[in-house]
């Protein structure tokens, strides 16, 4: 009497040097929500990826089973075809075509390749009716906002004639309202007999909506829980998510804390294109000289927008709120600027916004820093190449020569070319946004200990992390942020991954600004 | 046999570089048997010098702007509508020639800032800019000349294109002596920089180039001067514009290398955000490359100007064009961050030998145009082949 719609497996994914998914199975019943959780990277997108033939049949190991078929998708258009639709995180919509163009996108209400405009916006109308959009289907979807996108995408979905309905993150761009509505309107289909994952951080959401949850961890099934017949509460599946051995991957360190170097003071950042939503809320941070400061947030939750805002207002609009250098207001409201009063912001995305990859190592290093090694602005490319070698060495960058591309190295060797580059600007406060994102254990344990001399020589780090092990690992204070509003100040004693997580996953109070 | 195969390896990696100076030679080769040896006579190497010298100047403002990731259509216009403002303010104005090329230069800043605050401050596309420049420009340039010629100037304002430095041998000696002083001057000056940077390289411990590379490279360079010099010298002398072209080719080439600003263009066209997230002021660099192609306009208006001896309401058509490709053929990428300011120069060598061999030839415009279409696609499909071979960048 199997009500399973799908049932995955022994999924085994590999990626060159990384098991991304092992031995994961994974059944989901008929007309159920299942919620899928995990921490960032724990191999939730890929096991949907595998689902839905983003990764076509023959890349992984394993067996899917659809409605009782064994299935092998080789593309999302054969996934499609059967009833598997996935909506992503970043919407996948053409934000100057109509919502009707849009829900009927590749499958346009035609007649001899003429569209017949009258049935796609008629047969749109009542899609939209379904997922309770009340908006007119010839607006155009960049005049919607971003919760009734994800209407529109789901729409779409089900125009489609969608069986199994897969959302990644929903609710991850939207706020409370727009959220609770996609809440209803997930178990409302479920009364229409649609079958939905849900891949989600917010616990109290999988709570509200999901029949059973499973959780994932380093690429490993830990468990499924059932939510109705086990009293299943938060921490339980917290517990799950983290509940890994800590071990000695972090260098011992004595932290040797000194005066307050930064402070940031009631900080408020909006959304560079939605203007009412806040991203950042009322945020107040300090780091002081030697001390290891993390920032502990799930994906969305506003850390690297407070970071990038604070250096340059690289980031969002509408900023306001005080930075404090060494006790003295000071402005920060350019690069150049930031830079100027000693601070180094390296990113969480290497390749889109730290490196120049088409350039060389030594080039890459000395951007920043052009005026140290140059008189009257005319370069000494000698000594900069001096420098080059100089960090090639302490750094232990693994390439030919100084005058190796950028692009072709690895990824814990590109994040130590950009370590490199603002060690040399000789920053009195480095924020280290997922210093080791993507690259391998060997190489983070070598980031860990430069993380440490760079607090021993006297500057302030801030670092900005989702692996929670690693935060716990390496700060001596660590932030929680939730929503866009620093939930929590753990010393480091206190912090273990499940108090974390609490903070990381639900607001201390509920305060009524 | 190590060392051999290590020298080897070195010039795979110059590849781009070096496949460019053997293009150029091959196809001079090429011509000079072609044309049974006039290519090469020191009357056609003065002429193809002299004829190509705006486009060479043009050039090299473009492959500053392409490597920042820009485009710049509005070029010609702007040489058109300077040879015309030179026009209206020395035979209408009566403004004396001199203080009129230095009014035309500040004409051309002045378009330089009014493309560049659209573009950099205002944020709209290079492109679309200056292809607005490209018909404002020359809309200005018929209302100012009122749809008519002028012509002519004064010989002093002509020798800027078609002038040469004095003979000081009076007309009579063999080779001209200040020319081969230049050229002897020019070639020391090359090997003494030579030998300076390789041991300051040397004193900071920097692994170099292989010496035999090293050498074989200074003594090409130098042959090469030296020959066109022995050409010059036994035809007129030196022509004026290869001085300009000179002294910008050198400065740019140096500006481009090893200044702060010349840094600052390769990391905005290699990455903006980086850049940007970096402290380089990326609004402000691409402005003042706009200002920059501005003025070097000017200066390619007004030689093109004085050598014609004629402003004319259709100067410059399509100038942007071979300018354009020069810089490509020369190596620089269309998505910007890769270009050098000698590549440029070289890329409009080879198409001034290819324009001019043609016509000695008697190969009519319809052949030229389409051969020199096919090696611009050839030179950057040479590129691209070599980008994947070496496993992309």
């Amino acid at each position: 009497m199997t009500t399973n719609i799908l049932e995955m497996r022994s999924i085994t994914k590999t990626f060159p040097g990384v098991k991304a998914l092992q031995d994961v199975s994974l059944a989901v019943q008929r007309g159920h929500i299942h919620a899928i959780c995990g921490e960032n990277g724990a191999g939730k997108s890929t096991l949907m990826k595998v689902l839905s033939g983003v990764y076509p049949a023959g890349t992984y190991d394993g067996e899917i089973v659809f409605e009782n078929e064994t299935v092998a998708f080789k593309s999302i258009n054969e996934s499609e075809a059967t009833g598997v639709v996935i909506i992503h995180q970043e919407l996948a919509l053409s934000p100057f075509l109509s919502i009707a163009e849009n829900i009927f996108l590749g499958n346009e209400q035609q007649s001899g390749g003429w569209i017949d405009w009258n049935k796609t916006n008629l047969e749109a109308a009542k899609l939209l009716a379904r997922v309770g959009l009340k908006d007119n289907p010839i607006t155009k979807v960049r005049d919607i906002g971003v919760g009734k996108q994800q209407l529109v995408e789901i729409a779409k979905a089900l125009s489609k004639e969608v069986k199994l309905l897969i959302l990644d993150e929903p609710t991850a761009a939207l706020n409370d309202e727009d959220s609770a509505h996609l809440l209803d309107l997930m178990k409302h289909l479920k009364g229409q007999g649609i079958t939905s994952i849900m891949i989600s951080h917010k616990l109290n959401e999988i709570k509200a909506v999901a029949d059973e949850v499973t959780i994932i961890r380093d690429g490993k099934l830990i468990e499924t829980l059932d939510m109705h017949t086990d009293d299943i509460s938060e921490e339980r599946i917290i517990k799950g998510m983290v509940g890994r051995d800590l071990g000695s991957r972090y260098p011992d360190h004595t932290p040797h804390i000194g005066e307050e170097l930064l402070r940031v003071e009631d900080w408020n950042v909006y959304h560079p294109l939605d203007h009412q939503r806040k991203v950042v809320k009322d945020a107040n941070i300090s780091v002081r000289a030697g001390e290891i400061v993390g920032i502990a947030g799930l994906m969305g939750a506003g850390r690297t927008e407070l970071a990038m805002s604070v250096f340059g207002h690289s980031y969002g609009h509408n900023i306001s709120g005080k930075v404090y250098k060494n006790g003295a207001l000071v402005d920060t409201s350019t690069v150049a600027a930031a830079i100027d009063h000693g601070l180094a912001y390296a990113t969480e995305d290497r390749k889109r916004y730290g490196l120049n990859l088409i350039e060389d190592i030594k080039r890459n290093i000395s951007l920043v820093s052009l005026h140290k090694i140059s008189k009257r602005g005319w370069v000494d490319s000698n000594q900069e190449i001096v420098v080059a070698e100089r960090y090639r060495k302490s750094m232990n960058i693994k390439a030919p020569s100084v005058e190796a591309l950028a692009g072709k190295l690895s990824g814990g060797n590109q994040q130590k070319v950009v370590l490199s580059k603002w060690m040399f600007s000789d920053p009195d406060v480095l924020i280290l946004d997922e210093p080791t994102r993507g690259i391998d254990v060997g190489a983070k344990y070598e980031i860990y200990g430069i993380i440490n001399k760079l607090a021993d020589d006297g500057k302030g780090v801030i670092v900005i992390s989702s692996e929670l092990p690693e935060l716990i690992g390496i700060c001596d204070r660590i932030y929680t942020i939730f929503e866009g509003r620093i939930t929590a100040d753990v010393p480091r004693g206190q912090a273990t991954a499940e108090y974390l997580m609490q903070h990381m996953t639900q607001e201390r109070e509920k305060d009524n600004r | 046999m190590s060392a051999f195969r290590s020298a080897f390896n070195y010039l795979g990696s110059q590849l781009r570089q070096v496949g460019l100076i053997i293009a150029l030679l091959a196809i001079t080769i090429f011509f000079q048997i072609a044309t049974s040896g006039i290519t090469l006579k020191p009357i056609n190497v003065s002429n193809l010098i002299v004829q190509n010298s705006y486009i060479l100047i043009l050039a090299v403002g473009m492959v500053m702007v392409i490597i920042a990731g820009h485009i710049d259509l509005s070029v010609g216009s702007v040489v058109a509508f300077v040879g015309a403002m030179a026009g209206v303010m020395i035979t209408q104005w009566n403004i004396p020639w001199w203080a009129a090329i230095v009014l035309c230069l500040g004409v051309g800043a002045v378009v330089g800032v009014w493309q560049g605050f659209w573009i950099a401050y205002f944020g709209i596309p290079a492109f679309i800019v200056t292809l607005a420049g490209m018909l404002t420009f020359r809309g200005l340039t018929q209302i100012a000349l009122q749809n008519q010629q002028i012509s002519p100037f004064p010989d002093e304002f002509r020798a800027l294109g078609s002038g040469f430095l004095p003979d000081l041998g009076g007309g009579t000696s063999l080779l001209e002596p200040l020319t081969m002083g230049i050229g002897l001057l020019a070639t020391a000056l090359l090997v003494a920089q030579g030998i300076r940077s390789r041991l300051a390289r040397k004193k900071y411990d920097v692994e170099d180039e292989p010496f035999a590379w090293f050498i074989l490279k200074l003594v090409f360079t130098a042959g090469i001067i030296l020959f066109i010099t022995y050409l010059l010298a036994s035809y007129r002398g030196t022509p004026i514009v290869l001085v300009v072209l000179g002294l910008l080719t050198v400065v740019y080439a140096a500006v481009m290398a090893n200044s702060v600003f010349g840094r600052h263009v390769y990391a905005i066209g290699g990455n903006l955000n980086a850049a940007a997230l970096s402290g380089v002021k990326t609004k402000r660099v691409t402005f003042m490359l706009f200002v920059n192609m501005g003025v070097i306009s000017a200066l390619a208006g007004l030689i093109f100007t004085a050598q014609l001896n004629l402003a004319n309401p259709k100067a410059g058509d399509g100038f942007e064009l071979d300018a354009i490709a020069a810089v490509f053929i020369g190596g620089a990428a269309v998505t910007g961050g890769i270009g050098t300011v000698t590549g440029a120069i070289i890329g409009g060598l080879i198409i001034g030998l290819l324009n001019n061999g043609m016509s000695i030839l008697g190969v009519g415009t319809e052949y030229q145009q389409l051969i020199k279409g096919l090696v611009l696609l050839a030179a950057v499909a040479f590129d691209v082949y070599n980008k994947r071979r070496s496993g992309g960048r």
